[in-house]
């Protein structure tokens, strides 16, 4: 830096002095110039955006219940955001974060976007997990016209301009899973078990419903209080209904004595029967559940770590490089990831970092680069992604068992679900 | 809700249910055991109970990791190590803490409720920095992993068994301790009139605090068991502090022996109806006829009968 100063002065000091002068006068002028000229092409909207910088913001839990899953998914957009600066930023601005804590709570998360958007003007935000939490700063995503990208799975039935939902909706994952059971496994009878709030309550609705339309049969559902550790009673009635399969969104810490109190009481799920499908559990829960007692289960997701492709070996070997050797990787993860590089695509094609151009711009817009593979935002910002079933082995990871052949449509309104 | 069920199939379920109801008895005798100590005999609202127990779960998590790094051949024997350390790691902290804390508020009892729950507060946050926000689990020896099969429904785990022979022991040690030793009459002494046994020569400071201590080193055995049946994370704690009190409460915060019984009835009662009700339901119920007996006797299952 200094050595490149000390060669301009000396070329400077061969100009007449009237040159110099005048160049230094216009030098502010043309700089004021540039800046504003610049800047306005691209933010119209008074943005945290400046001629090298654009802010944007992180809104995860970091303490409290849901610290736990929301860690990977932080990891995961800095380590995004961190590549995008190194190979050049967005519009030659390098991203700067501001990260936020939603600490579990719904209200903080709404306070905390609220600030985000509002006193930050940050020109995205990356968040949530819950549902409850993405249902608590939508409105204030829509009153301030902000960009949210969401990376969880979810129940479906919502659609926002404001919102890109980077994970699997309903359809992608529940039914795409029920539909294998069915056709591949010959699946005839299901138990429905999971954690007692929205998300599980929700999904196993639409679990039945579709269910009930291939006209096979529900013989038992189940809820259980976040955090539960007794599931004796319950894994006799599954032992006495002898359903083909345990269809659970059993979240948290719970799983863990789940899976090891169902391994004690004698169901084996490396045999046929009954097999189990889990919505709920990644790489990140197997973890504390340890793989022994979960070796033979299925889990429908769009992404595992052990998929072999290009992309996600790359991505796996920066994650591990940036976060340390013995991580995992989950689904949420991957689609938190996928988060800023959205973002970046769908700013470079709209030429600014408008909300409104943003938006527009963002149906259409392919990752090539996915981990998962390859991804297309659809008009109802709904990524077309493959829906796919890993079966878990003893060493934490899922295997591949199936995948669709083409992009499943994303359908957060499937007809007759609402 | 009988209809469904054939007559065997009806006696199966009762069968293991009543399985399911004892392994869960002798869950809450593990719980309730340490508090009863502490609550029952010296009026303290211990609220870092559930912190104490997870200690003991991470202790035994801890010793999990060294036998499987350091001698895998052994990991068979681990749990008794670890059970072993977890009472004395706990009991330790507990005697620290009535050092410390503890015996500065015995004239007010309603502050150590909250003394105790920002102690609890500390700790959780503790294990947070030490051992990371994420859940850990144990496994467990291949000789706990199985079950036994009784008939063609009903089967018994092995691990269920364990804990229940384990707290079973507890049980009776501690009962020797409280009603066959010396210095369980001064516990009982100090507990039921302190000037007067002061005035024979009984140190009460010293029987608190090994009173206190045992209580937390109780909660620590029962952490570690949990550690076959569960995960341990910072706040697993908070789960079982609600039952173990209502558990002692129920029970006549006094006596052993309601404890014992009162971890029975409510075990049984919510085992059984969870399997025709759903699991909150059961739960429900279960509360509203604790509440109910506890409007009838105050003072719980069992008094101890003290002229006041």
């Amino acid at each position: 830096m200094k050595l490149s100063k000390t060669q301009t002065s000396t070329r400077r000091s061969s100009w007449t002095r009237r040159h110099l002068l005048g160049g230094l006068m216009a030098l502010p002028a043309l700089f004021a110039l540039s800046n504003t000229a610049l800047a306005d092409a691209a933010n119209t909207t008074g943005l945290a955006v400046t001629d090298d910088t654009v802010k944007v913001g992180i809104l995860h839990s970091i303490t409290g219940t849901m610290a736990i899953s929301e860690t990977g998914s932080v990891q995961a957009e800095k380590l995004a955001i961190e590549q995008i600066n190194a190979s050049g930023g967005v519009l030659g601005r390098q991203i700067e974060y501001i990260q936020e804590d939603g600490a579990s709570d719904w209200p903080t998360f709404a306070e905390k976007s609220r600030k985000l958007l509002v006193n930050d003007k940050v020109a995205a935000v990356f968040g949530c997990w819950t549902s409850a939490s993405r249902k608590a700063v939508l409105p204030v995503f829509e009153q301030y016209n902000g960009m949210l990208y969401y990376p969880t799975f979810y129940e479906g039935l919502e659609q926002s301009p404001n919102v890109i939902y980077t994970g699997q909706e309903a359809t992608q994952q529940i039914l795409a899973s029920i539909d294998w059971l069915a056709k591949e496994k010959g699946a005839k009878t299901f138990y429905l078990l999971g954690s007692d709030y929205i998300w599980p309550r929700t999904s196993n609705k639409i679990a039945r419903k579709h269910i009930d339309k291939l006209g096979l049969k529900v013989v038992g559902e189940e809820y259980y209080p976040l955090g539960h550790t007794q599931f004796n009673s319950v894994i006799n009635k599954i032992k006495l209904k002898k359903p083909d399969v345990i269809f659970a969104s059993v979240v948290g810490g719970s799983n863990v004595a789940f899976y090891k109190q169902m391994k004690a009481a004698g169901v084996d799920l490396t045999k046929e029967k009954p097999l189990l499908m889990t919505i709920s559990v990644t790489e990140d829960e197997i973890l504390g559940i340890g793989g022994e007692n979960v070796e033979g289960a299925y889990a429908s997701m769009k992404y595992f770590q052990s998929l072999t492709n290009a992309n996600n070996e790359a991505f796996v070997k920066a994650f591990k490089e940036r976060w340390g050797d013995d991580i995992v990787i989950g689904d949420v993860t991957q689609a938190a990831y996928l988060g800023p590089w959205l973002w970046k695509a769908a700013v470079e094609k709209a030429g600014s970092f408008d909300i409104a151009k943003v938006q527009a711009a963002s149906p259409g817009i392919e990752l090539t680069t996915a981990p998962e593979g390859y991804v297309r935002i659809h008009e109802n910002h709904h990524l077309w992604s493959k829906a796919r079933i890993g079966q878990a082995q003893t060493d934490g990871q899922y295997k591949l068992i199936y995948e669709t052949e083409e992009l499943m449509e994303p359908n957060p309104f499937p007809e007759g679900y609402q | 809700m009988f209809a469904d069920y054939s007559m065997t199939e009806l006696m199966s379920i009762f069968a293991m249910q009543g399985f399911a109801g004892l392994s869960l008895f002798s869950i809450f005798v593990l719980m309730a055991l340490g508090l009863a100590i502490i609550f029952g005999q010296m009026g303290v609202i211990n609220m870092a109970h559930g912190e104490f127990m997870i200690l003991g779960a991470y202790t035994t998590y801890l010793t999990a990791q060294v036998f499987e790094s350091v001698m895998p051949g052994l990991y068979g024997g681990y749990f008794f190590v670890a059970m072993i350390l977890a009472f004395v790691v706990t009991f330790a902290l507990g005697a620290l803490v009535e050092w410390l804390m503890i015996r500065h508020l015995y004239h007010r009892p309603l502050d150590t409720l909250l003394a105790t729950w920002g102690l609890s507060l500390i700790l959780q946050q503790t294990y947070r920095s030490v051992f990371g926000a994420r859940e850990v689990g144990v496994s467990l020896p291949d000789w706990m992993m199985g079950s036994i099969q009784v008939t063609d429904m009903v089967e018994i785990p092995i691990n269920g068994l364990f804990v229940m022979v384990l707290s079973l022991l507890i049980a009776f040690a501690v009962y020797l301790l409280m009603f066959r030793s010396g210095w369980g009459r001064q516990v009982r002494a100090v507990v039921q009139n302190r000037p007067m046994a002061e005035a024979v020569g009984i140190d009460s400071g010293r029987v608190d605090r090994v009173t206190f201590a045992l209580g937390c080193g109780i909660a620590g055995i029962a952490g570690s068991a949990f550690t076959m049946i569960g995960s341990t994370g910072p706040t697993s704690g908070q789960l079982y502090i609600v039952d173990t009190f209502l558990v002692v409460v129920f029970g006549g915060a006094q006596s052993l022996l309601g404890t014992i019984a009162s971890a029975f009835t409510i075990s049984q009662a919510q085992s059984t109806m969870e399997f025709f009700l759903s699991g909150s339901m059961a739960k429900v119920l279960t509360l509203l006829f604790v509440v109910g007996i506890l409007m009838l006797r105050p003072q719980g299952l069992f008094a101890l009968k003290v002229r006041r």
